[in-house]
């Protein structure tokens, strides 16, 4: 099942997954705008969506303090960096809204655009089924 | 599902300008009060804002929603006035109006207003990628 199923969805389905994430980190940046002293955060995609392809094996946990190893399991949410502000505000608070809505804006475009090629996909899974 | 976060994130936001609102039109509406003495006049309140902390140290996928940690009154000094008929005034003929800056207000009104439509559209957009999430396949 999960070759077949992997290789046609699998890299857009975790693009998804990412870009719903990020859609969680701008939404906070956002919601925060107006909180003294909180750090606006991101992550790097590309290097988000490398780590969600990697092949390496996941190390087994039996206790609460055994630890993957950096970058080790594909499943892990991508680190959270800081934003480096523009010019940050005297409060501490390095949210810049224009800069936020433009990354949002991109954002919810992609994720568009990455629904739009899963769907294309699973037409295309339906038809090799169906034998049309 | 991250996206259903989105909604706690904006929403507590919203709330939290909610408050702001509030605070701002009870200031605004209490600007021209006047009282006795300085302790009894209208002092100007503010909300503080806090990220909520994450529950555990190093999950990064928790969602961080605003929270209203406190509400602070001015400390501004209330204004004396030199009005010795109006009934509230003191020995002297002074009455304490509030110490509240309408300009201030107004400036605090319009962050709040601003603020609480983006986090609307930003609630709206995710809903829309929900929703076509939703229909995905079909």
């Amino acid at each position: 099942m999960s070759s077949v199923l992997d290789k046609t969805l699998g890299v857009p389905a975790a693009a998804l997954h990412l870009r719903a994430m990020r859609t969680k980190v701008l939404a906070e940046n956002m919601a925060n705008a107006d909180t003294p002293n909180f750090k606006a955060r991101d992550f790097d995609f590309k290097a988000a969506m490398r780590q969600a392809q990697s092949q390496q094996a996941v190390l087994v946990t039996t206790r609460p303090n055994h630890m993957q190893p950096p970058g080790g399991d594909p499943q892990a949410p991508p680190p959270l960096l800081y934003r480096y502000p523009l010019s940050p505000a005297l409060d501490g608070n390095t949210v810049e809204m224009q800069a936020e809505q433009a990354k949002f804006a991109e954002n919810t475009v992609s994720y568009q655009a990455t629904l739009t090629i899963l769907g294309n996909r699973i037409t295309g899974l339906l038809g090799a089924l169906r034998g049309e | 599902m991250s996206l259903f976060k989105v909604f706690d994130v904006a929403g507590s936001a919203m709330s939290a300008q909610t408050v702001r609102l509030n605070l701002t039109a009870s200031n605004l509406a209490n600007a021209e009060t006047v009282a006795g003495s300085p302790e009894e006049a209208y002092k100007a309140r503010q909300p503080v804002f806090a990220a909520a902390l994450k529950a555990v140290q190093g999950a990064d996928d928790t969602p961080v929603p605003v929270r209203v940690e406190a509400v602070v009154e001015s400390q501004a000094p209330a204004q004396m006035l030199h009005m010795p008929s109006h009934p509230l005034a003191d020995a002297n003929g002074y009455v304490y109006r509030s110490n509240v800056n309408t300009v201030e207000e107004m400036v605090n009104m319009i962050s709040a207003s601003r603020s609480y439509q983006n986090n609307v559209e930003v609630m709206n957009t995710s809903k829309e990628l929900l929703l076509q999430t939703l229909r995905l396949g079909s």
